[in-house]
C-alpha cells in the first residue's frame, strides 16, 4: 500500500505539471503555442500584451488554482476525519456561506470600493480578515451543534440549514446595497481563480500554506481519530487541542480561498473521495498528499475548461465545479456499502 | 505472597459534572485490581458500570476520594504516559473501515512512536506478535471492514495490547457476539491476563461464562457499592444474591446461573436416576409452575400426592395417587402433567 501511494504521488505530480503548464499556454486569448513557451523561457515576446497576460495573468491564475485546489480539498479532509463523517465539506457544513458573508460584508459596507480586485493592502486584509470571522463563527456554530447532534446526517442537514441562513443575509444585505456593491459581490459569487493579482499571491501563498502545513503535522491524531474520540483519548491525543488545531486551519484554508476565488462548490467535498478511492486507504500518511495532489488537478483541470469558450469569455468556474464533483459523490453514496471508508 | 496491585481505589466517589450540577453514582467505593488476573464487573444495568469504567480510564474526572494506578494517583499522568498505562477496548463504533487490519492496530503503537507515528522495527514485531496473540494473522491485509464482529473485536484487542500497558479495560466486548466468539474472546482475554501478567478488567452481562473464567469478580450492586473478590468466594459466600436486588431471580449455586423464581401452586416429590436427567426434570416442572421436592432414593415415603421417578429421559413413571402412568419423553409428560 506504501508504493501504491508513491505511484500515484509520482504520475499525479506529472500531470500536476502538465496541467499547470497549460493553463499558462491556453486561455481565452489565443496566443501562440511556440510564442507562449518563448516568454515562459524568458525569452522576447513579439507582443508586449501576450508577456503580460502569461506572467502576470495566466501565471498567478495558474499558481492560484494548484494552491486553492489544494487548500479545498485538504480542508474537505480535515473536516471528513474530525468529525468522523465522509460528507462532511466546508460548502456542505456552511463553512464558505460564512466565509462569504463576511466577504459580502466588507464589501457591501464599502459600497464596492473594496472589491476582491482592488489592489490596495488594506482592502485586501480586510476582506481576508471578513472571511476568516465569517468562516470561524459558522465553524463555532457547527461545533457546538456537533455536542447537541449526534446524528451524522443530522448535523450535516443543521449545516445546510446555516448555509441558507447566511445566504438569505447575504440577499438581505444585497438589497441594502448600492448597485456597484451587489455587482462586485455577484461576480465574486461566480468563482474564479483569477482574483489573486500577482502583489498578493505572496500573501495568498502563504496563508495556505500555513493552513496546509498544520494539516500536515496533525497526520498523526487524525489516523488516531479514525477510531472515534474515546480512541484516540485513550492513544495519547489530546482532543480539544487537536480540535481547535484542526478547524483553525480549515477555517484559514477555507477564509483565504473563498476570500479570493469566490465560494468554489465541491472540490472540498469530492476530492477527498478521489484521492480515497484511488489509494484505497484512510491512512492519513498516504491520503492527505494524496488529497493535495489530487485538489491541485482538479482545480487546475477546471479552470482550463473555463477557457473553453474561447474569445467569446470565460465561463464562471462555478459551472464547472459541480459537473466533476457532484458525480463522485452520487457514486460513494450509492456504493456505500462496497465502499470500506464507509463501513 | 500477593500479586501486584495496578489499581487502587479508596473511599472513592464517581459520577458526572455537568456545569455546577453534579450528579454522583458511587461513593465509598473500595477496590483493588492486580496483575495478572481476569476481572470482571457484573452489575444491573443503570448500575454504573460504564461510569466506574470511564473513570477508571481516566476518561472521566473522579468526584472525590483516592485512585491510584501503580502507585500514583491517576489524576498526576500526563495523557501520553497514561496511554502506555492504559489500553481500552471500547463499544463505540469507529470510522476505520478504511484502514487494513495490520493499520489499525498499528494505531495503538501511537504512544510510542514520534511525531508522524513512523513505526520502527520493534514497532512492526509488536504488532505481528500481538496479531498472532489474538489469532488475526491471517487477516493482517484486510481491511478493517471485511471483518466479522468476533475478528473486529479481537483487532481491537491486538491494538490494546500493543500500547503495552500493564492494565486493559473492555467495556462489554462479547456484546453482540455468537456464542462460539464470546467463548474464544473471554478465552483469550484470560490467557493475555496470566501469560503476559497484565491486569485485564472487563464488564460483561454474560454472567456464565464470566463465573467460568474469571479469577476475581467485581459486583457493582446499588447499596453497597463493589463486592470484590475471588469468584469461587464470592458465589459460596453467597454474594451473588445482591447483584440484582429486589429482582424475582435467584441463583443457582449448582449450575452458576440465574433463574426465575418458581411459583408453584402444585406440588410434586421426584426422583431421578442421574443428576443430569434430575436438573432438566426439575427445569421442565419449574416451568410448568410445579414447586418439586427431591427424593433422595426410590424408596424414601413422601406424602406428595404426586410422584414421578426418571428412570431415564425415556422412562418416567408418574404416579397419582393409586394410578401409575408410564411416559416415554418430556413432550407426554408435560401433555400428562397439565392435564391433570
Amino acid at each position: 500500500m506504501r508504493s501504491k501511494g508513491k505511484i500515484y504521488g509520482a504520475v499525479l505530480g506529472v500531470i500536476t505539471a502538465i496541467l499547470f503548464v497549460g493553463n499558462l499556454l491556453f486561455g481565452s486569448i489565443d496566443i501562440p503555442i511556440d510564442e507562449a513557451l518563448n516568454i515562459l523561457i524568458g525569452g522576447e515576446a513579439s507582443r508586449e500584451s501576450w508577456r503580460f497576460i502569461i506572467l502576470e495573468s495566466r501565471l498567478p491564475q495558474a499558481i492560484t488554482a494548484l494552491l486553492c485546489g489544494a487548500a479545498l480539498a485538504c480542508s474537505g479532509l480535515m473536516l471528513q476525519t474530525s468529525f468522523n463523517n465522509p460528507l462532511a465539506g466546508p460548502s456542505i457544513l456552511g463553512i464558505d456561506s460564512g466565509a462569504s458573508l463576511g466577504v459580502a460584508i466588507i464589501i457591501m459596507l464599502s459600497g464596492g470600493v473594496i472589491s476582491t480586485q482592488s489592489f490596495t493592502l488594506s482592502s485586501f486584509l480586510s476582506i481576508i480578515i471578513g472571511a476568516t470571522l465569517g468562516a470561524l463563527l459558522i465553524m463555532a456554530i457547527i461545533l457546538l451543534l456537533s455536542t447537541m447532534i449526534k446524528s451524522n446526517i443530522m448535523l450535516l442537514i443543521a449545516g445546510i440549514m446555516i448555509g441558507y441562513i447566511t445566504s438569505s443575509a447575504i440577499s438581505l444585505l444585497n438589497f441594502f446595497s448600492t448597485a456597484e456593491g451587489v455587482h462586485s459581490y455577484t461576480i465574486w459569487g461566480l468563482g474564479n481563480f483569477g482574483g489573486v493579482s500577482i502583489s498578493q499571491l505572496p500573501l495568498f501563498s502563504l496563508l495556505i500554506f500555513v493552513g496546509i502545513f498544520i494539516a500536515i503535522m496533525l497526520i498523526k491524531p487524525l489516523n488516531a481519530m479514525l477510531l472515534g474520540n474515546r480512541y484516540a483519548e485513550n492513544l495519547g491525543v489530546n482532543i480539544k487541542r487537536t480540535r481547535n488545531l484542526l478547524l483553525f486551519a480549515t477555517g484559514i484554508l477555507t477564509a483565504t480561498t473563498t476570500a479570493f476565488c469566490g465560494p468554489v462548490a465541491f472540490i472540498g467535498l469530492a476530492v477527498p473521495h478521489i484521492a480515497r478511492l484511488l489509494l484505497g486507504t484512510s491512512n492519513h500518511n498516504q491520503l492527505l498528499p494524496i488529497t493535495l495532489l489530487c485538489g491541485s488537478v482538479v482545480a487546475l483541470l477546471c479552470n482550463l475548461l473555463c477557457t473553453i469558450p474561447g474569445n467569446s469569455g470565460i465561463l464562471p468556474l462555478n459551472a464547472i465545479t459541480p459537473i466533476f464533483g457532484a458525480p463522485v459523490i452520487i457514486y460513494v453514496i450509492i456504493n456505500q456499502r462496497k465502499i470500506q471508508y464507509f463501513n | 505472597m500477593g500479586k501486584k496491585q495496578i489499581i487502587q481505589a479508596t473511599n472513592l466517589k464517581i459520577g458526572y459534572k455537568e456545569g455546577k450540577k453534579v450528579k454522583v453514582v458511587h461513593q465509598k467505593l473500595n477496590f483493588q485490581l492486580n496483575l495478572g488476573e481476569l476481572t470482571c464487573l457484573l452489575g444491573a444495568n443503570g448500575a454504573g458500570k460504564s461510569t466506574l469504567l470511564r473513570t477508571l480510564s481516566a476518561a472521566q474526572q473522579t468526584l472525590d476520594g483516592q485512585l491510584f494506578l501503580d502507585g500514583k494517583p491517576i489524576s498526576e499522568y500526563s495523557e501520553r504516559e497514561r496511554s502506555t498505562m492504559i489500553g481500552v477496548v471500547l463499544t463505540d463504533k469507529i470510522f476505520a473501515g478504511g484502514l487494513s487490519v495490520y493499520e489499525l492496530i498499528s494505531l495503538g503503537r501511537q504512544p510510542h512512536t514520534g511525531f508522524f507515528g513512523r513505526l520502527g522495527k520493534r514497532d512492526h514485531e509488536i504488532i505481528k506478535q500481538a496479531m498472532k496473540s489474538v489469532g488475526i494473522e491471517h487477516k493482517s491485509d484486510c481491511y478493517v471492514a471485511e471483518l466479522s464482529d468476533g475478528e473486529r473485536q479481537k483487532a481491537m484487542i491486538a491494538k490494546a495490547l500493543v500500547q503495552e500497558s500493564p492494565l486493559i479495560i473492555l467495556d462489554e466486548p462479547t456484546a453482540f457476539l455468537d456464542v462460539v466468539s464470546r467463548i474464544e474472546i473471554m478465552q483469550l482475554l484470560h490467557k493475555i491476563a496470566t501469560e503476559q501478567n497484565r491486569a485485564v478488567l472487563l464488564s460483561t452481562h454474560d454472567i456464565d461464562q464470566a463465573l467460568v473464567l474469571a479469577d476475581k469478580l467485581w459486583l457493582l450492586t446499588k447499596g453497597q457499592g463493589i463486592i470484590y473478590g475471588t469468584t469461587e468466594d464470592i458465589i459460596l459466600q453467597h454474594k451473588m444474591e445482591n447483584l440484582f436486588p429486589g429482582s424475582d431471580i435467584k441463583f443457582d449455586y449448582d449450575h452458576g446461573v440465574y433463574y426465575p423464581t418458581v411459583y408453584g401452586n402444585k406440588e410434586i416429590a421426584i426422583y431421578a436416576s442421574n443428576k443430569t436427567t434430575l436438573h432438566w426434570t426439575l427445569n421442565a416442572l419449574n416451568r410448568v409452575g410445579f414447586a418439586c421436592t427431591i427424593m433422595q432414593s426410590e424408596e424414601e415415603n413422601s406424602s406428595q400426592e404426586f410422584k414421578l421417578y426418571a428412570d431415564s429421559p425415556i422412562n418416567f413413571r408418574l404416579i397419582n395417587g393409586e394410578t401409575t402412568k408410564l411416559l416415554h419423553s418430556f413432550e407426554e409428560l408435560l401433555e400428562t402433567i397439565t392435564h391433570t
